[in-house]
């Protein structure tokens, strides 16, 4: 049996509530959490936002975020209690025992500082190691994560290094003071899948080189099931599951962790060809002021009633096509037809029924919607704009709509703010219904979401396809949920559409190298993906 | 929700204000420039206050003062609001050239200190109460349209906005509908506080001879009538100063009173 590093026991966490329009209240946030970590072991802390898994993590540093308080219970680390210590031994347990790697890197770094100032600054703060000393270890963790040029590294700015590279060097930050457990809150999350997979190994590594503990906290079970020995599956503040990795993955005892596991288990069946209701057609578009194309001859189309999926990583100009599909960002070349017409470029010159047949949904549902506005107004504004509905008729088809996203009763006076992020996504997609279109842009949709909300609002959009028969541009950079609902599939990379095609073809070799990387990099749920595919990647590299 | 201690105080400072100068007529124990009494009589029975510097009812020349002040100060503060908030959101929406045009022409009439800029004006126009509520209100706006345009450039851009413009919305419902909530806790802060700046305005015209003209009584007015007696020890001309001073802090104290309950209401954006 090994040493004990952590051992929490009977954590109680509160805050205070402001809830709209009533008094503050206590809230409980985390309820009677237990649990021990042994020296150089991994427990992965996952469950959706709000599960409270973020708060327990950083309970191993006795901090509350933003009016948390930790209130009942122990935390002890080495042995020794530290939830009811004062800030003097909390200065010195941080940043010397247990360090912390934030999941927005770009927000943690201070943007005026050299990287290398601040990987050393905690171990020279707490004075372990002598500047040169702390600058070698620097130097050598640089090494050890993979990053370019490690000797100069250092010497670099925050936004002279990629968001990956940031990362890292956030993970070298965390191990230099030579700490005892580190807590990683998300690290790759805001990461595209292909940059994901990097960091994740770098971290992998790092973590069994050096044999540190971590707690590592995200809301993928695939990802957590790479790096972690054990996990713990929290849902509202309480625990649901703690077992091995092992168990977890290939045995979950709980209904919510079953469902967790087998999240994105969606089957869609490709519809056949048909001619398509929307044809883009060497479609080249550049921002004002920028001196490249954004978009470069881009050509697909989309079949009535089906769903053309595009996907590419953050800059690849899937966003984009939207908006010059939309006519918001006027292409500079190319044509676009919908319905049999030719769309203009410009959204102002564009007929109020082109308008109406092209919806969109939005990634970020709480500025897709005016908070001062009711569900009622949301969802009533396109039926009275478009089909000048009023009164009676107008509230019976807002309700009608309710009923055909799930949300039933009592919603249509409520403001987004009183909505959970499933509810606002479903909102939003109603008033793309209200508006009865023949396409509807989703960018996004679902990456703002949790895994099993985010599973409802994908078997929505299918429901909705078939009743309604509308069809889908559906920009995502997640290929599972590709899998899950597309007919078709547009690869983009640098604003080129690099593979495009029914989704049996696109998803079958021969691939492509850049459709190849992303299809690898994609984390599946089971144990050791990670070692298969850094080796493979390693045997191609070799071979080449 | 409890009503805070300040914001009680304010409430009862302003609503006592602006109550007497609506009842003026009624509350007021004698005529607006009737002589009643001695130069300067000291504080009796008769005279609650005092009379000021040619017998006339101090109380009553404070009333009707009021009335005029706050009138003037508040038709000012309505007028740039609508002007300068209606403004500024055309400019954020629309962009381009008519942003161009408007904020320069703005940064043109900011450039030139404003009460210099109101002297010239009133020393060539007649001075009555409409030109007065028409300068000091066009050269107030020019402050509520930089901010309303900051506000409102910050809306813009979010996906709301996009979306109603995607729906085909027109630049009237975008302003309105759209961004007018959204932007109205700034607004109403900054109002309480503009406000506040027309009274100091009007008061400090009047008391330059350029603001409201005899007999009809201001409180910048009065206290330019008394400022001799303060060399004698008269207290006279500190009345109207002490009456601008707590109207000012009451005002602030109930804005800063419903900015912060509109920004916890529902769906408000300060959370």
């Amino acid at each position: 049996m090994a040493e004990t590093l952590l051992e929490v026991k009977n954590l109680r966490i509160e805050a205070t509530a402001y809830p709209p329009g009533e008094p503050p209240q206590e809230i409980v946030i985390v309820h009677d959490c237990s649990f021990t970590l042994e020296k150089g072991r991994v427990l992965g802390l996952i469950g959706e936002s709000g599960a409270g898994k973020s708060t327990i993590g950083l309970s191993a540093m006795s901090y509350g975020r933003g009016g948390v308080r930790l209130t009942g219970g122990e935390v002890r680390l080495n042995g020794r209690e530290i939830r009811s210590a004062g800030p003097g031994v909390l200065r010195s347990v941080r940043g010397r025992e247990v360090t912390y790697v934030a999941q927005s890197a770009a927000a943690a770094f201070n943007p005026a500082k050299r990287l290398m100032e601040q990987v050393i600054e905690a171990t020279l703060h707490h004075g372990l190691m002598g500047r040169a000393e702390a600058e070698k270890r620097a130097v050598d963790l640089f090494r050890q994560l993979d990053l370019p040029e490690p000797e100069s590294f250092g010497r670099r700015y925050p936004h002279q290094v990629s968001g990956g590279q940031l990362q890292r060097a956030m993970t070298a930050l965390a191990l230099c003071p030579k700490p005892d457990l580190v807590v990683f809150d998300e690290p790759t999350t805001a990461l595209d899948v292909t940059t994901q997979i990097d960091v994740l190994a770098a971290i992998k590594r790092a973590i069994q080189e050096t044999g540190v503990a971590a707690l590592y906290i995200t809301h993928d079970l695939a990802v957590v099931a790479q790096v972690s020995d054990e996990i713990m599956v929290l849902r509202h503040g309480r625990m649901v599951e703690h077992g091995t990795t092992r168990q977890i993955i290939e045995d979950p005892q709980e209904d919510y962790t079953r469902a967790l596991v087998s999240v994105r288990s969606i089957e869609h069946e490709e519809k056949a060809s048909a001619a398509p209701i929307l044809t883009v057609e060497g479609v080249t578009a550049r921002y004002t002021g920028l001196a490249r194309d954004v978009l470069s001859e881009i050509t697909v189309e989309i079949a009535p009633g089906q769903t053309l999926a595009v996907v590419g990583e953050s800059g690849s100009g899937k966003s984009t096509l939207a908006r010059a599909i939309t006519g918001l960002l006027p292409p500079t070349a190319g044509k676009i037809s919908f319905a049999g017409r030719t769309l203009t470029p410009k959204l102002e010159d564009r007929p109020r029924e082109d308008l109406r047949e092209l919806q969109m949904i939005y990634q970020m549902a709480d500025v897709a919607m005016n908070p001062r506005q009711t569900v009622k107004t949301i969802i009533g504004r396109p039926l009275e704009f478009y089909f000048g509905l009023r009164g009676r008729a107008r509230d019976e088809r807002i309700q009608e709509l309710l009923d055909e996203i799930e949300l039933g009763k009592g919603f249509a006076d409520r403001y987004p703010a009183e909505l959970s992020g499933g509810q606002k996504q479903r909102v939003c997609i109603a008033r793309a219904l209200a508006a009865k279109p023949k396409l509807i842009i989703c960018d996004e949709v679902t990456s703002a979401l949790d895994p099993l909300v985010a599973d409802g609002i994908l078997k929505l959009l299918l429901k909705l396809q078939k009743d309604e028969d509308v069809a889908y541009l559906f920009i995502t950079h997640d290929l599972a949920t590709v899998r899950a609902i597309a007919d078709s599939i547009a690869v983009m990379y640098q604003g080129k559409v690099v593979r495009y095609g029914p989704k049996s073809q696109v998803l079958s070799p021969p691939f492509d190298a850049y459709t190849d990387l992303l299809l690898a990099s994609v984390p599946e749920m089971r144990l050791g993906w990670l070692e298969e595919v850094i080796e493979n990647r390693r045997m191609e590299s070799a071979g080449n | 929700m409890r009503m805070p201690l300040s914001a009680m105080i304010g409430l009862f400072f302003t609503a006592l204000y602006f109550l007497a100068a609506i009842f003026a007529d009624f509350i007021a124990p004698y005529g607006m420039a009737e002589i009643v009494g001695g130069v300067w009589d000291p504080i009796s029975r008769e005279h609650w206050l005092g009379t000021d510097n040619i017998g006339r009812d101090l109380l009553t020349r404070m009333i009707y003062g009021g009335q005029t002040t706050i009138f003037v100060a508040t038709m000012a503060t309505l007028l740039s609001f609508s002007l300068g908030s209606v403004l500024g959101f055309t400019a954020a929406v629309i962009g381009g050239w008519v942003d161009q045009a408007l904020s320069r022409f703005v940064d043109l009439l900011m450039s030139i200190p404003s009460l210099i800029f109101a002297l010239v004006v009133l020393s060539v126009m007649p001075v009555t109460v409409l030109v007065l509520v028409l300068v000091m209100g066009i050269l107030d706006s020019t402050r509520v349209f930089r901010l309303s345009r900051a506000v409102a450039v910050d809306i813009t851009v979010m996906d709301y906005v996009e979306a109603a413009r995607l729906r085909g919305e027109g630049n009237v419902w975008i302003i309105f509908r759209e961004i007018l909530p959204n932007a109205l806790s700034p607004l109403v802060a900054e109002m309480g506080l503009r406000f506040i700046f027309a009274i100091l305005f009007i008061s400090t015209l009047s008391f330059l001879g350029l603001g409201v003209q005899p007999p009809l009584a201001d409180w910048g007015g009065i206290v330019r009538e008394n400022r001799e007696g303060i060399v004698y020890g008269i207290p006279a001309a500190l009345v109207p100063a002490f009456a601008i001073a707590t109207l000012a802090i009451s005002v602030n104290l109930v804005a800063d009173w419903v900015l912060t309950r509109t920004t916890s209401l529902k769906g408000g954006r300060g959370g």
